[in-house]
């Protein structure tokens, strides 16, 4: 039997390649509700990249809606999401503001400096305890928070073309409404 | 004309891979010599075809036949000459007909220096080489043909991307792919044993040269492919655990494991069945890697462009290569455990614990670069654990194999002696002890802890090695002191020493600045005066670049003249290429960044100690990899054996 082991093994890891086969073929992009949909946003206060003299708070964000990009200059699939926030950074309505996520600082500056900055602001989580309160599971994810620090949508993995315009956009558009 | 000749050349080919393995093996089974004798011919035959298919498609891009689609994607008119060949590998069509070259070479030498073993053995193992060279020529021809016309011809291609346009991808494709190619030919020897029964030990001596070479070659490969990132990906950082370079580095882990795990079964006859494993697991890694850079089941900043009908390929040729080997060896894998008593101190436990800690590495890696299929599969989504993760893991599952390495050659086989291993070892930790608190003063800047246990590590393992070397020097008679397998061991391990320098070093020591600079404009940067001239645009053969020049003083001397460049090439596309100032105890590295403002520059300034120490210690391994496989002693026995069993040698004749 135990030489049958690594037989069964090999055979879970096929499982998974299939698996992970069919499901690049069936979802372009994963979407998975989060408990924090419709929920408030949790309490954060990070310092800013670019001046860690300065720091946001949750409070601070208010009064408009803003998409929350969590990122890595380690993370290869940001990498693959980066063109994709420098093309539509501009054309989504909000402000884009990024959460440089257990990471080193100049590290991402480098990164940032190499590959160009969509951000209107980035905050640094470099132990990644907001990551934790906002239920990250690896980056990138994106949130986008309304006016009032409710969480109203969430992506998890890298924004695509293709998923911009058939959730992220209608869900942006949805706010405007929800609003008074 | 050409191209199709080309096609027709990889079909035939084909042909000549499946005779290569259908025949032989039934030979073999049957004992039918004739069938046996085929082996040798079809290889050869093989080997011409694919040399030629893969003569007509460098041809083409020589030639820029832009009626070839391949050649019209990935080079066009202004490409000079020497990036043509490169580019023959630069996309998947061409790399995998790389790889099928490659694999020919290898059947072709094990064929040609083979010819003293017994004929059934050789049959089995030119087999299954060819079984696997069927599975890819089937993989080109249906779904990658480099060949295919695209009519009419362009005018002008598209171009090979710029980050390829460089010496180092010249020879970093070959080199990483001869390794991993070359780990067929240990997983052929152990099949072939599994499938004749034949399970002593001396197929693990015929195959422990082969599975050295490549081994070396892999670790050159990745040595090439870790610079190459180092100098033209402009982030200064050497290894970023991207998954094509997890899908290189796990084939090299379990092939670490693999080359001792033979040495104990050829000397001992312990861990038979284990050396089949790793031998199966060595080469199934290189296929699983082959099938996760090119199917596109993971994002990748190298990932080839993909197709879901290429990765449904590869995962059943895998599925059927080494789910079939690993069913074979449920059912004939040595049932008694064998080889020679050892007791709890010994070197057979020492080797254990490096195989153990090396697979163990590799699953860990494994596990980690499947991590976003795995997040899909629980439905968390997809999300890269990245080197927060491995930076972790890792090196924890190292430091036991570093403490260790030094006590492998002074432990006797069998049953090692502590008192005086201990006795042998203690200037080594003296030595690393008093090398720490010296690197605590030197490097007092320093804010981690890095440099001091990167200074203690190496000179534990060099010094142990070293004082293994002088030990040998003076208990041995002159002529037999070093065997060179002895000789290839002592320098693959002074080069993790090198290697572990090199690493934590710089980890610790380096400095990194952006920094903003006007014309003529000083600043300092690591005690060095930086004075950044300007920036003028120059023409290179393809490109046009903006050339910053910034020189470096250290006082009143001129230390260098840097020129970095951001290229803008025919395609559109920008590379920014970085110019560095290199030397045995640090490296001076400026790269351009972007223009702020009317006339200022962000440049980009690292000084990085001892970095190219990374892989110096890969150099030494290389060398180290292949004096080993140049052993003698491999040879002598072989030619004892020769005269001991000429009815095999005739019957491969």
């Amino acid at each position: 039997m135990s030489r049958l082991l690594p037989f069964i093994g090999f055979v879970l890891v096929v499982a998974l390649l299939i698996f992970g086969l069919r499901w690049n073929r069936t979802h372009d992009m994963n979407w998975v509700p989060s408990p924090l949909i419709d929920k408030p946003a949790p309490e954060f206060t990070l310092p800013l990249l670019y001046d860690s003299t300065k720091t946001v708070s949750r409070q601070d964000l208010l009064g408009q809606p803003y998409l929350l990009n969590v990122f890595g200059s380690w993370c290869v699939t940001c990498q693959d999401e980066h063109p994709v926030l420098m093309a539509h950074a501009k054309k989504f309505g909000v402000r884009l503001i990024g959460m440089d996520w257990k990471d080193d600082p100049d590290t991402a500056k480098r990164w940032l400096a190499q590959f160009g900055n969509p951000y209107d602001t980035i905050l640094v989580d470099a132990d990644g305890k907001a990551g934790i309160d906002f239920g990250v599971y690896g980056a990138p994810e994106t949130f986008l928070v309304d006016a009032q620090g409710v969480v109203r949508y969430k992506h998890i993995g890298n924004l695509t073309p293709e998923n911009i315009e058939r959730e992220l956009k209608p869900a942006i558009a949805q706010l405007g409404k929800v609003q008074p | 004309m050409l191209p199709e000749l080309g096609q027709f050349a990889l079909i035939l080919a084909l042909l000549l891979a499946f005779a290569q393995c259908a025949l032989p093996i039934y030979g073999a089974w049957r004992g039918n010599t004739a069938l046996i004798g085929l082996a040798r011919p079809a290889v050869a035959g093989q080997a011409v075809f694919v040399a030629l298919a893969f003569g007509i498609l460098t041809w083409a891009f020589l030639t820029q036949d832009f009626s070839v689609a391949y050649v019209a994607q990935n080079s066009n008119l202004s490409l000079p000459w020497y990036y043509r060949f490169p580019a023959v590998w630069g996309a998947h069509e061409g790399s995998l007909l790389l790889w099928i070259l490659i694999l020919n070479v290898w059947t072709v030498a094990v064929a040609a220096f083979s010819r003293h073993l017994p004929g059934a053995l050789m049959a089995r193992v030119l087999g299954v080489l060819g079984f696997i060279s069927c599975g890819f020529l089937l993989f080109t021809i249906l779904t990658s043909n480099p060949f295919l016309r695209h009519l009419p011809a362009l005018p002008d291609g598209n171009d090979l991307n710029p980050i390829l346009q460089d010496p180092g991808l010249i020879m970093h494709p070959p080199m990483l792919y001869t390794g991993y190619v070359g780990f067929s030919v240990a997983f052929a020897f152990a099949i072939a044993a599994l499938l004749g029964g034949q399970l002593d030990v001396a197929w693990v001596r015929w195959a422990r040269p082969w599975t050295n070479v490549a081994w070396a070659f892999l670790t050159l490969g990745i040595t090439l492919g870790s610079w190459w990132a180092y100098y033209v990906l402009g982030w200064g950082g050497w290894w970023f655990w991207d998954p094509v370079e997890n899908a290189s580095f796990m084939p090299w882990l379990v092939g670490t494991a693999l080359i001792h795990s033979q040495a104990v079964t050829e000397k001992r006859g312990s861990f038979r069945a284990w050396t089949i494993l790793l031998s199966i697991f060595a080469f199934s890694l290189s296929l699983l890697g082959t099938f996760l850079v090119r199917s596109g089941v993971l994002t990748s900043v190298h990932a080839f462009a993909s197709d879901p009908r290429r990765g449904i390929f590869i995962l059943v040729f895998l599925g059927i290569v080494v789910g079939g080997s690993l069913l074979l060896y449920a059912v004939r894998a040595p049932k008694v455990a064998g080889g020679k008593p050892f007791a709890l101190l010994s070197r057979e436990t020492l080797l254990l614990v490096n195989n153990l800690m090396f697979v163990c590495a590799a699953a860990m890696v494994l596990l980690g670069t499947l991590y976003p299929i795995i997040g899909d599969m629980l439905g968390i989504g997809r999300v890269s654990v990245g080197p927060p993760y491995f930076g972790f893991v890792f090196p924890l599952l190292m430091l036991p194999v570093v403490l260790l390495i030094p006590f492998g050659p002074f432990f006797r086989w069998a049953s090692a002696d502590w008192s005086s291993t201990w006795r042998a070892l203690r200037p080594a930790l003296v030595l690393a002890l008093v090398a720490a608190v010296v690197a605590k003063l030197v490097f007092r800047h320093a804010a981690s802890w890095h440099a001091f246990i990167g200074v203690a590590a190496a000179f534990w393992v060099g010094a142990g090695i070293a004082l293994y070397a002088l030990k040998r020097w003076r208990e041995v008679p002159a002529g037999r002191r070093y065997t060179p397998e002895m000789l290839g061991m002592i320098l693959a391990h002074f080069g993790l020493a090198v290697f572990l320098a090199g690493v934590l070093i710089t980890q610790a020591t380096s400095v990194e600045s952006d920094l903003s600079f006007t014309p003529n404009q000083t600043q300092q940067v690591g005690g060095l005066d930086f004075r950044f001239v300007g920036v003028q645009r120059v023409q290179g053969p393809n490109y046009l670049a903006d050339q910053g020049t910034v020189e470096v003083r250290s006082g009143d001397r001129l230390v260098t003249t840097l020129h970095p460049e951001k290229r803008q090439y025919s395609g559109q596309q920008m590379q920014s290429k970085s110019d560095i100032d290199g030397g045995v105890f640090r490296d001076l590295y400026v790269a351009l960044g972007e223009p702020l403002g009317d006339t200022a520059w962000g440049v980009r300034i690292y000084v990085k100690p001892f970095v190219r120490w990374i892989w110096f210690g890969g150099l030494f391994m290389l060398v180290g990899g292949l004096t080993a496989s140049a052993d003698r002693r491999f040879r002598a026995r072989r030619s004892a054996r020769d005269e001991a069993v000429p009815a095999a040698a005739t019957a491969t004749a």
